[in-house]
């Protein structure tokens, strides 16, 4: 009796939970299509041919399927991007290279080899993450040309480096707080001294926090517009972002040759997440677990 | 191997907390000191200072007869175990071993042979090529052994080492430490909170309260004369038990009142500890739970003096009996008896009648029951009397 008195409850409930679960579903994919309404016109106008791509019909598939915006974009006369990737990949390798292993180095002192003052100096890095890139604008150009310092690309790398500075340091000083203070002990104890201890023992477990870094640093080097475009005059050193703002001419604006190039420009970005962020993610969670 | 030398070392953190108090210890060459105390006593942070991983605020250090205050730590020859291992993740056991002769560059050869030997002695043969994550416990506290032994150091410290082991284990262990640490005689300071490790394994132990010594001795001397209230209160399981009492003049001699129970002590005896001055005056009256016996088996009486006790609760220990009962005097409530042993004797206080739990120990066989009206007879060669006012043992 009990069982077919409570039969209809439990169909009722599993009924409501299903609806649950599809509008839950629905609001995601509705969410989703939002985000990727701007990728799909992105990808539809870049495969479009020159008269085709146009504003007013943004929204279409492309009438006959079309490579030559890729071309131009990759390699063209006009708009051609491969020296300005070229010039990215020069600027974001060192800059992030340099600036992952600086963070690696403060983070470890500040975090587990302090010194006294070591928390100010470690406050004082983290003022510089919130001075916006506006407002040192002018100082550094003055300081640059004050100092003589190589123009082009150097001057840009070697801007990079100094603003990831706060961000990376705070990444490594976060994770090393997790590796156990005895490791550190039993490396004194063992007789190491601040650089062995580093090296032997903390930069063997750093690799997460090195993945982490070194995702965030190039994406946001690559990505950065405004340090480039003020610290770099001559046009044959610019950087894919600032060479991408120029495919923007000043009579014709060929929307296909400017979206395919917008894609170009943000490859390198995808290719990196897609090859390390699982480690991103680990990274990210490796503070919550032990050992 | 060298004798180390604490005097007035104190340990005061930049918070104005006082961790350690004008310790003064003198650890001879090859001697195995048990710094013992509850959680919070100092132990570890005088431990850290001797390591040189705690600056030292006041009192001076000597190892093999030299200041070394100011030495840093990988200049004092020392080797550390820690509580937690500490192994390096990314090693294997070998190369864990192995660390500190390669920072000191020694030949390769001579760290191979070294490593072999070390691995021998503390079984590790099979499993050197191993990595920390991949060891029981019991392993990882040899590879921790093993990185302090291969330098062949001045001095060991040990931090609580045998705290994360289950308790067979540490048991076995405690028997392999000591036993190495006999044979390669260095000296070694050994902290735990465990008072059985204290018991077993030290040359002497040092019991530590608040950062201040309280007795360093022999463990059967710091058993047998607890110098104040609180070390008879920390060392033995079950504690001492203890009461506020009076020393009166009987018609056949001094005896202890506790309650409506009166125990004669011998003159003789009575002199020897020191009571002679305490006559009319109030003590506490302590006696272990051994002290303090149920009928033997054979059901002839013991010799001593015998109380009337109703049994409260029996805890059955396989090897003895321990069976509670109350008795009539106020309990001896202090701070530092509530500090010894976790406030342990004043809780069981406030679930029985009024008065003072007391233990004591009975045959296994005895088939005492709660309820049971027994006589227990007291060892009074084994009392301990300490002042109210002082806490410290009468006499010593």
């Amino acid at each position: 009796m009990t069982t077919v008195a409570l039969e209809p409850t439990i169909r009722r409930r599993r009924r409501r939970r299903r609806a649950a679960k599809v509008a839950k579903y629905g609001a995601l994919a509705f969410a989703a299509l939002i985000v990727l309404l701007p990728v799909y016109v992105l990808l539809v106008a870049s495969f479009k041919s020159g008269t085709e791509a146009d504003p007013s019909r943004a929204w279409a598939l492309p009438q006959a399927w079309s490579l030559d915006a890729w071309r131009e974009a990759w390699n063209g006369e006009q708009y051609g991007l491969l020296p300005f990737l070229k010039n990215s990949l020069k600027l974001v390798i060192p800059a992030t290279l340099i600036s992952t292993m600086l963070g690696s180095l403060n983070g470890f002192v500040l975090s587990r080899w302090k010194f006294p003052g070591s928390d100010v100096v470690f406050l004082f890095l983290l003022f510089g993450m919130f001075i916006p890139y506006q407002a040192v604008m002018i100082p550094l150009t003055q300081i640059f040309i004050d100092v003589d310092f190589p123009e082009g690309l150097p001057r840009l790398i070697f801007a990079h480096i100094v603003y990831g500075i706060p961000i990376t340091t705070l990444i490594f000083r976060s994770y090393y707080a997790t590796i156990p203070e005895d490791l550190i002990e039993a490396a004194r104890m063992d007789r190491a001294g601040m650089l062995r201890t580093y090296w032997s023992v903390v930069l063997p477990v750093s690799a997460p926090a090195f993945v982490v870094t070194a995702i965030w640093q190039f994406t946001s080097i690559w990505n950065d517009f405004l340090f480039a475009v003020f610290i770099v005059t001559d046009p044959a050193k610019w950087p894919v972002t600032v060479a991408l703002n120029n495919t923007t001419g000043s009579f014709v604006t060929p929307y296909n040759v400017q979206m395919a190039a917008a894609l170009i420009a943000s490859l390198p970005t995808l290719v990196v997440y897609i090859l390390m962020g699982r480690y991103f993610m680990r990274g990210l969670m490796a503070g919550a677990l032990k050992g | 191997m060298a004798e180390i030398k604490l005097d007035k070392l104190s340990k005061r953190f930049p918070n104005g907390f006082i961790a350690v108090k004008e310790l003064s210890l003198d650890i001879a060459e090859a001697e195995l000191l048990v710094l013992v105390g509850p959680s919070g006593c100092g132990k570890t942070t005088a431990l850290r200072m001797i390591a040189g991983l705690e600056d030292i605020s006041s009192g001076d250090l000597y190892i093999g007869g030299t200041r070394v205050n100011d030495v840093l730590e990988r200049d004092r020859d020392i080797a550390m175990v820690f509580q937690n291992y500490a192994l390096y993740p990314h090693m294997t056991v070998a190369q864990n071993i192995a660390f500190s002769l390669k920072l000191q560059k020694r030949p390769k050869q001579e760290i191979r042979e070294r490593v072999a030997d070390t691995a021998k002695l503390l079984g590790l043969e099979e499993l050197l090529a191993r990595k920390p994550k991949q060891l029981s416990g019991g392993q990882r506290q040899r590879v921790a052994m093993g990185r302090a032994i291969i330098r062949k150091p001045q001095v060991f410290l040990m931090d609580e080492p045998l705290s994360n082991l289950d308790a067979q284990l540490r048991v076995h262990m405690r028997g392999e430490i000591e036993a190495l640490q006999k044979r390669l005689g260095v000296t070694t300071v050994y902290v735990t909170h465990d008072q059985v490790e204290a018991m077993t394994m030290g040359d002497r132990v040092a019991v530590l309260r608040s950062g201040e010594l309280q007795q360093v001795d022999t463990p059967t001397h710091v058993y047998d004369r607890p110098a104040n209230l609180f070390v008879a209160g920390f060392i033995g399981s079950p504690p001492m038990n203890l009461a506020r009492g009076t020393i009166e003049r009987g018609d056949d001699g001094p005896m202890v009142r506790l309650g409506s129970m009166s125990i004669p002590v011998p003159a003789g005896l009575a002199h020897e500890r020191g009571l002679d001055g305490w006559m009319g005056r109030e003590v506490i009256a302590g006696i272990r739970p051994e002290d303090l016996e149920g009928p033997p088996e054979d059901g002839r009486p013991r010799e001593g003096a015998t109380l009337a006790a109703t049994i409260d609760r029996v805890e059955a220990l396989g090897s003895e009996l321990l069976g509670f009962f109350t008795i009539d005097a106020p309990p001896a409530t202090s701070e530092a008896i509530a500090e010894a042993t976790g406030g342990g004797l004043e809780e069981v206080a406030l679930i029985t009648r009024e008065g003072t739990p007391f233990c004591a120990t009975f045959e296994p066989r005895s088939g005492i029951r709660v309820g049971d009206g027994v006589e227990v007879t007291v060892d009074v060669r084994r009392l301990h009397f300490f002042d109210p006012e002082t806490e410290l043992a009468i006499g010593s």
